[in-house]
């Protein structure tokens, strides 16, 4: 896999008695969209928040380029985190900001650039995830698809390394699912950039991914290539894949 | 007929035995007779069956009774057989069994004990207590960051804070402190004029209005109106990930959200105290002037003697404490919301009732600490 950007070593995390990370181990190929799969509430939103640093291991170690971010505090932390965008799932915008105020935010932020630059900037990116001229629009007048491509377009604004994805495409009709899917695979193929993202929509995984990891309670229990994946015998991931509820996997 | 239950061990078929279901079975008719027995006649047996055919009514309690019944049977590794059941009663076993009961929708009946509540709610309180002072020092932490000028702060948030926490309250504290300052000059003309004393009502509700009363009276309404919004605000913050979004901005909410909010709470409750004295002496004169024929003058002139400096100063320490107290429980509340819409509605009457108690007890300690330095 050559040197992995982020890596999970035995990583446990437990809310109240529940075990929702077991052990975890885990490595994101540089470069590459990773897709994390693995059924609702298995833990898949709670891997991405640590490699962000929103929450911390009980423990083990998360290494991103060999730093241990599960160690770092204060402005440690914050430089790591600049090499991260990321999209929640449901785009996490501040609802008190215009949607231009919104994806300059980080630039206002984070940079010196002056109003015009930044104002450029995001008209620009608003273009590329194809929602030009909603600038002076409030987060609460866009529906569920737009207010996550402007989430897309906040996550990237400052040229992050790495993007993480909460599910991405959940709760929106097919199309919009698969115009997010398209952004997703364009933006990664032209900036090679290394994107993670987590999802239980089988279709769109293997549309986007180079690297498909299944998460079953608290662990990795299978990865690798969308051919390797769907080569694998595994009977949770053939059930998983074949999206039916009879199998290893109990519905409770 | 009653409930009755028997067992049969048919001859020739070893370890197999078939339990007979009779009479009716309903919660009325009280438990079925010969269940004690069972136990004993179904020694050695490795298979059970049943046979219904002299059943007759049966309700809820036939398949509780066969439940209970088909466990203790299965942990004593017996195989047991339900075909002879009537339908009904095997489809309700069945969806007994796949259903697991939900953990905790059980209460039980004897209720915890006054001791096991104590102690789980003494757990709670240090919990809470602990929490208290780890957002006190992060605030502080992030005040001291902003005295080196390394915080982020948006000068404009703090501004957007300081009128509707401050400008935006003056209806209601105005409204507020003048029926103060009347109801304590009414209630207090009525005992000095026993000794004809009424005059001394200037220096009543001035001292009182000033020293404490306009910043307790402050205080509250700002607990409940600016302390609640601060809880809201965040709390919904927090559901909408917004908070999430911050911090992986690299940026800390500590600085971004909670400073603003305390500085311009601090900055403006003591400046809505004086608004509040101000109020209540007026309240207290239109009583005086309109009931007790004291002349403006006068009234004023007494006001003027009888309240020292320190009473002001007092007064606004009072309402920077209560500045602090206000927005650090509107604050924390807000950020230790949980993720739902239940949660931010919890997270804001918290806010409030924490606010208040910390301000009662605040002037509590404020009075203490001012009587034994004698000011």
């Amino acid at each position: 896999m050559g040197c992995p950007i982020i890596e999970f070593v035995d990583v446990h995390k437990s809310f109240r008695n529940q075990k929702v990370l077991d052990g975890l181990n885990l490595r994101i190929p540089r470069s590459k969209t990773t897709v994390i799969i693995g059924r609702s509430g298995g833990g898949k939103s709670v891997t991405l928040k640590h490699m962000i640093g929103l929450m911390r291991p009980d423990l083990g170690q998360i290494l991103v380029d060999g730093e241990d971010i599960a160690a770092l505090d204060g402005e440690d932390l914050d430089r790591i985190r600049r090499r991260f965008g990321m999209l929640f799932q449901e785009g996490a915008l501040f609802d008190s900001l215009t949607v231009a105020d919104n994806v300059g935010f980080p630039l206002v932020e984070h940079t010196a650039l002056g109003r015009e630059e930044i104002r450029r900037r995001v008209s620009e990116l608003l273009r590329t995830v194809g929602l030009p001229g909603v600038e002076e629009k409030m987060p609460a007048e866009l529906s569920g698809g737009m207010r996550k491509r402007v989430g897309l377009a906040r996550a990237l604004i400052l040229e992050p390394e790495i993007v993480l994805f909460d599910e991405p495409t959940s709760g929106l009709d097919p199309i919009m699912a698969d115009a997010i899917d398209r952004l997703i695979r364009d933006t990664q193929a032209e900036s090679g950039r290394t994107y993670v993202v987590i999802s239980h929509d089988i279709r769109a995984t293997f549309e986007i991914a180079h690297h498909i990891a299944m998460l079953y309670e608290g662990r990795i229990i299978a990865e690798g290539s969308p051919d390797e994946i769907r080569r694998n015998p595994n009977p949770i991931l053939a059930q998983f894949l074949r999206g039916t509820a009879d199998g290893p996997i109990q519905v409770q | 007929m009653a409930a009755r239950i028997e067992v049969e061990i048919p001859a020739g078929a070893a370890g197999e035995a078939v339990i007979h279901l009779a009479g009716d079975w309903t919660l009325g008719s009280g438990p079925p007779a010969g269940a004690d027995a069972l136990d004993s006649r179904l020694d050695g047996v490795a298979r059970v069956g049943f046979s219904a055919a002299a059943l007759g009514a049966w309700d809820s309690m036939l398949p509780v009774f066969l439940r209970a019944l088909c466990r203790a049977l299965a942990e004593r590794g017996v195989v047991v057989d339900r075909s002879g059941l009537p339908e009904g009663a095997q489809r309700l076993l069945a969806l007994a069994d796949a259903v697991p009961a939900r953990v905790g929708g059980r209460r039980d009946g004897a209720g915890q004990r006054f001791l096991e509540r104590l102690g789980g709610d003494t757990l709670a309180f240090l919990a809470t207590a602990g929490r208290m002072l780890a957002f006190l020092g992060d605030a502080v932490l992030a005040l001291w960051a902003l005295a080196r000028g390394r915080a982020r702060f948006r000068f404009r948030d703090f501004l957007a804070v300081v009128q509707e926490a401050g400008a935006e309250a003056f209806p209601i504290v105005s409204l507020i402190s003048l029926l103060v300052g009347m109801i304590l000059a009414f209630v207090g003309a009525v005992q000095l004029q026993l000794f004809g004393a009424e005059l001394y009502v200037a220096s009543l509700v001035g001292i009182s209005m000033i020293r404490v009363m306009g910043a307790i009276m402050t205080g509250i309404i700002m607990a409940g109106r600016t302390g609640a919004a601060f809880a809201a605000r965040l709390g919904t913050m927090q559901v909408n990930e917004e908070i999430d979004a911050l911090r992986t901005l690299g940026i800390s909410p500590m600085e971004f959200l909670v400073l603003p909010r305390l500085l311009a709470l601090v900055l403006m409750l003591p400046l809505l105290c004086v608004y509040a004295d101000v109020m209540g002496v007026l309240g207290g004169l239109l009583v005086a002037v309109g009931v007790l024929d004291i002349s403006v003058a006068q009234y004023m002139a007494q006001t003027w003697a009888s309240v020292r400096p320190q009473d002001l100063w007092i007064g606004l320490v009072h309402g920077v404490v209560f500045g602090v107290l206000v927005a650090l429980a509107g604050c924390m509340h807000g950020m230790h919301c949980g993720r739902s819409a239940s949660a931010v509605g919890d997270a804001t009457t918290s806010a409030v009732v924490t606010g208040i108690v910390a301000i009662i007890v605040a002037t509590a300690v404020i009075t203490v600490v001012c009587n034994v330095l004698g000011v």
